[in-house]
């Protein structure tokens, strides 16, 4: 059939009988930890409908906490069943792989949102307002901040239980994109975790002015980086003609030899390959938080209200570097001598710049953003390895990274003065004369960030710097083992700061947490010291992870 | 009509959209060249899906349309509170969040 005959039979009905559409076959129980968290979310927005204000907050964290402890054991299930090895395929009609490092990264998602919502449900480190104790959202996010509206709000004891809902739709989304084997499917789950995070962003009950930009800015910028990523999809799809990984992968490879001539403008195109794989780059790399596409991470993790940061840095990179995992493994193998240069540079780029500029920090939470950059560096190096070891130090090193990152931000709630969180670092001298155990605990995370042996952030480093080494790229983890004792510089200098600095008259106090922070901030020392001496079962675990089902 | 041109208008729009974005000052207006970005990838998914002879670019131009719409919700609803807080949509404005 001629290429116009073809496209001229898409609107035209032939004299036959219609064809009948087969049912598209969706295997429920692969995909059920997705299902079961965004079941959770919808019977959390009618439970937020129809309960009672009293009732709202104990049903809201009962429910996201059973809904994400049940989609975790959905995910152990899998991977006991075989899914992540031996049995790994594509399910939903090829738009979602199910394989190890797929499960591998659900898994964690799962845990680190588990963790998360502990410290969203946090209610006693907030001064109680009018009689009932208050957690780290808005009253109202709706209204002005110091106007009428939030006055009445807050003395009618209005809190924002919505952010549980919210925060699990999030987690739907972030479970689909380090899973999506088709690029629709991947811009879908990116929009579906992203625009939940804009909402929270605003949600902060102290300093809703510096909230409020946070979520402009988070959201113009991500919006703009979303627009790319779709623009890369379309002039992908037009080289290729299908959205599937295994189909673009085809293309790439050379493998599919029937190209129909009228096509020969768009179908196997380089430069529909080239733009459209760097346009999907950049929408990925934005999410990763890799320079130059990182000038909204301190901005955004210093305006969030702080569970939301941690929440955000940890779980958002997971899912990222799982999407761009698969996408380079999977989609764009055969073009790796295009692209490794590229992220040879970027990934150099973000050590050094992350690093650097984190030297000259005020803020707690400026300096763990920029440190997230700096990492989001050391995982791209793993990254950039293409071999199997690549993948499973990448999937420990994000692992490892989660945890410590939900437990400093969880910290950082909890040193406090009369303005909300204080978060200069200033104030945070003499704070282990004061609080010894907290800032002990603050130090043992700031270790493993700064890749100390005997914690997880060392183990990780290792096994991301020798895949990479073996993978030829031995310059990069010369300038990220240097760029790693840039940071370990300031690193130590807080700790030096909290415990050889004299205290300030008026520094701040530290709230003493409700047995949810405190389980927060003990799994996470517990995950960054097992993961620190005894790392081999779970390197285990991610080395047998390593492989992407095609 | 050779489809391709449509494919060079849909690069041009999506470049005065990005454009956009970089030049303005108007939060919504910003907001507004990015849904001239995401309109613009709709146009090139529709004549890719004319090109190649099969539905799926335009069935992904729905899912599309969707997204933005969403978009929409919750761009405006950060833009409005943020402007009835300070009674001003220019992103210059909101520079309290610098180092």
């Amino acid at each position: 059939m001629s290429h116009a005959a073809f496209v001229h039979s898409l609107w035209t009905m032939s004299a036959d009988a219609p064809r009948k559409i087969p049912a598209p076959q969706i295997e429920y129980a692969q995909l059920s930890p997705t299902l079961i968290v965004l079941g959770a979310a919808c019977l959390g927005i009618l439970a937020e409908a129809f309960l009672p204000r009293r009732l709202r907050y104990p049903v809201q964290v009962l429910l996201t906490a059973v809904g994400l402890a049940a989609g975790f054991a959905a995910v152990v299930a899998l991977a006991a069943g075989g899914y992540g090895t031996g049995k790994a395929h594509v399910a939903a009609m090829g738009a979602i792989a199910v394989d190890g490092p797929a499960l591998f990264l659900q898994g964690t998602i799962l845990l680190v949102a588990l963790i998360a919502v502990f410290t969203f449900a946090e209610r006693r480190l907030d001064p109680v307002a009018h009689g009932r104790a208050v957690d780290s959202f808005a009253a109202q996010g709706a209204a002005v901040p110091g106007g009428e509206a939030e006055q009445e709000a807050v003395k009618a004891g209005f809190t924002t239980t919505e952010v549980f809902p919210i925060l699990l739709f999030a987690v739907g989304g972030m479970l689909i994109f380090p899973a999506a084997n088709d690029l629709l499917t991947l811009f879908i789950a990116l929009e579906v975790f992203s625009l939940p995070l804009y909402v929270l962003c605003a949600l902060a009950r102290r300093q809703r002015l510096l909230s409020q930009e946070a979520a402009v800015k988070y959201f113009l910028l991500g919006a703009f980086s979303s627009a790319f990523l779709l623009f890369g999809i379309a002039l992908l799809y037009g080289y290729a003609g299908t959205v599937t990984y295994a189909g673009i992968a085809d293309v790439v490879n050379g493998t599919v030899r029937t190209v129909d001539p009228a096509l020969a403008s768009t179908t196997g195109n380089d430069a529909l390959l080239l733009i459209g794989g760097a346009l999907v780059l950049v929408g990925l790399l934005f999410k990763v938080g890799a320079v130059p596409f990182h000038m909204w991470t301190p901005d955004v993790y210093q305006g969030a209200p702080t569970p939301v940061t941690g929440f955000m840095a940890a779980a958002t990179k997971v899912a990222a570097f799982g999407a761009l995992l698969r996408l380079l493994y999977v989609v764009l193998p055969g073009l790796r001598w295009d692209w490794r240069p590229v992220m040879w540079g970027v990934a150099i780029v973000t050590m050094v710049v992350g690093a650097v500029v984190a030297v000259t920090q005020t803020d707690v939470k400026r300096l763990l953003a920029y440190s997230s950059i700096a990492h989001a560096g050391f995982i791209l190096a793993g990254v950039i390895a293409v071999s199997p070891d690549g993948v499973s130090s990448v999937l420990f090193y994000l692992a490892a990274y989660s945890f410590v990152t939900l437990g400093a931000f969880a910290v950082v709630t909890l040193v406090r003065d009369a303005g909300g969180e204080a978060t200069q670092l200033a104030k945070w001298a003499g704070l282990g004369r004061r609080s010894p155990m907290v800032a002990a605990v603050f130090a043992v995370f700031l270790l493993a960030f700064a890749g100390i042996p005997l914690t997880s952030g060392f183990t990780g480093k290792f096994a991301v710097f020798k895949a990479a080494a073996q993978g030829g790229a031995v310059p990069l983890v010369v300038v990220g083992v240097l760029s790693s004792a840039v940071a370990a510089f300031f690193y130590i200098r807080v700790i030096v700061l909290m415990f050889f600095n004299e205290p300030q008259a008026e520094g701040p106090s530290v709230a003493v947490p409700s047995v949810f922070t405190s389980a927060a901030i003990a799994v996470g020392v517990a995950v960054t010291v097992v993961l620190g001496l005894a790392p081999q079962y779970f390197l285990d675990l991610a080395g047998k992870a390593g492989v992407f089902v095609r | 009509m050779n489809p391709v041109n449509y494919l060079y208008l849909a690069a041009v729009l999506f470049t005065i959209g990005a454009a956009g974005v970089l030049i303005r000052r108007n939060a919504i207006v910003v907001f507004m060249c990015v849904e001239l970005m995401l309109n613009a990838c709709n146009l090139a998914f529709v004549t890719f899906s004319r090109l190649h002879g099969n539905l799926d670019g335009q069935i992904i131009a729905f899912f599309t349309m969707v997204v933005a719409a969403a978009e929409v919700v919750i761009g405006l609803a950060i833009i409005v509170s943020v402007f009835r807080t300070r009674h001003s949509a220019s992103v210059d404005d909101a520079s309290l969040l610098k180092l």
